[in-house]
């Protein structure tokens, strides 16, 4: 996780505090939600080279369009790319097919290239349009739009305490390693920084259980009948209708690219 | 640990999609109302966790903590981990979207199988005793979580099955390291709050 999050990186209570994202940013958090999962669909579904590369195109051009920093959504990709490097380097080998050429005895097929190549096309196109479309939301608008399109109550309520409680919690996870460090404490492989880790986060838990039961309290105490009044309510306008039709149009033609 | 999109078989995906939504519903029908906002707080503290990095040699690992999330929360890990996972895809570009359901039950399934089998023992005896059990099931959880990755990636074709073997033995050092943070977090909570493990274990 942490790869994610450079030094001056913004955690998810602030991420959607600072400048609106472009076009995108005025859509409907709705309909954002659901295109990304059509997208993400359509795009699994496809299985040639060039389909998907268009896919991965588009969800360049939607990251033009979205004004995010670009090359730190890039790096972001990036970053998963690293956690499926080995997976994607390993299929020629692991793949039988046409040889195309061997390392130590072991042939690489090229039926093991291409598919290493669809997967990484996939993934990529599929994370870079979640980011997109509904990554720039901010986290709460997320929890609204997800309790307008049905999503079950009680997770909605969860994703939204989730939220709110990160930013608290880290700011609490870096006050206990300050702690720490300002006691001579440098973690290194051995007995000593694993038992201090497994009380931190030991520590962390009871903090955050016994927090839980004080906001419980307070909340219960301003009338908290279990339930959140979601009071944030979205209109589908014209303009979210054809930026809509025009994706789903785009899926269309990916879908007749990979059928030809 | 992730597993991306487009890698697994569709029937592969269908499958995990479907069990996490069972997996789901049954962890929400645990939690009543009053424990949401206690569920809320540890999914956001274990989502806070797995930013922690534990040198190992050379190089270092994330926690992941889904064994003793599993302790804590029971079935309720099911929705707090997938809230988890879903943060992590939306904001930080993890995982992927429509695998989200087998990643949902890679992890929370042995959260919650680590629940069924060690909840009991944790809370008894002595807190050395309940820490010792902490960590077999801290590693219990990682090694059932690996196996499930693995099994996925099997399931999907043969060709995944040396990256499949390989998952599963860079993930030793994983397991055992998740074993002593995970015994010794018991430890402390056995010491600090000792209320709050037979709680959770007899919901």
């Amino acid at each position: 996780m942490a790869h994610a999050l450079e030094p001056h990186a913004k955690t998810l209570a602030e991420a959607g505090g600072e400048a609106s994202f472009g076009l995108i940013n005025d859509y409907d958090p709705r309909m954002r939600i659901v295109m990304a999962c059509v997208f993400a669909i359509i795009t699994v579904a496809l299985s040639t080279i060039p389909a998907l590369t268009v896919a991965l195109a588009v969800s360049i051009g939607l990251l033009l369009m979205s004004r995010l920093p670009i090359r730190r959504s890039l790096k972001r990709m990036a970053m998963m790319d690293s956690f499926i490097i080995f997976m994607l380097v390993l299929l020629p080998f692991s793949m039988p097919g046409d040889a195309m050429f061997t390392v130590f005895g072991f042939p690489a097929s090229w039926q093991g290239l291409w598919k290493a190549i669809e997967i990484a096309l996939t993934a990529n196109a599929v994370i870079l349009t979640l980011m997109v479309l509904v990554g720039t939301l901010e986290p709460v608008t997320l929890g609204h739009a997800l309790h307008k399109l049905r999503c079950p109550e009680g997770l909605v309520h969860l994703l939204m305490f989730t939220i709110r409680y990160i930013e608290v919690l880290r700011e609490e996870y870096l006050r206990l390693r300050g702690a720490m460090k300002i006691r001579g404490f440098r973690p290194g492989t051995n007995w000593h920084t694993y038992r201090s880790f497994g009380y931190l986060v030991g520590m962390m838990l009871v903090r955050a259980i016994e927090r839980s039961e004080r906001i419980l309290d307070a909340m219960k105490c301003r009338g908290f009948s279990g339930r959140l009044v979601l009071l944030q309510s979205f209109n589908l306008t014209r303009r979210d209708v054809m930026f809509a039709a025009m994706l789903s149009a785009i899926c269309l033609g990916l879908l007749l690219l990979d059928l030809l | 640990m992730h597993i991306v999109d487009g890698a697994l078989a569709n029937p592969v995906v269908i499958g995990g999609a479907v069990a996490a939504a069972g997996g789901i519903a049954l962890g929400l029908k645990s939690l009543d109302l009053d424990r949401i906002p206690t569920a809320g707080v540890l999914s956001a503290s274990f989502f806070v966790a797995s930013l922690i990095h534990v040198p190992i040699g050379p190089s270092s690992v994330h926690l992941i903590l889904n064994g003793l999330a599993g302790l804590l929360l029971g079935w309720a890990a099911f929705p707090a981990l997938f809230v988890g996972l879903l943060l992590q895809a939306v904001f930080f570009g993890f995982g992927g979207l429509t695998v989200l359901g087998i990643n949902t039950v890679n992890i929370a399934l042995p959260a919650a199988l680590t629940w069924m089998i060690f909840g009991r023992l944790i809370a008894r005896g002595s807190p050395f005793q309940g820490a010792i059990w902490g960590g077999v099931g801290g590693a219990f959880s990682i090694a059932a979580t690996t196996a499930f990755v693995a099994f996925s990636l099997a399931l999907s074709g043969d060709e995944f099955l040396p990256a499949a073997k390989l998952v599963l033995f860079a993930h030793i050092p994983v397991m055992v390291i998740e074993a002593v943070l995970t015994g010794f977090a018991v430890l402390l909570a056995r010491k600090v709050k000792p209320e709050l493990f037979p709680k959770v274990a007899s919901t």
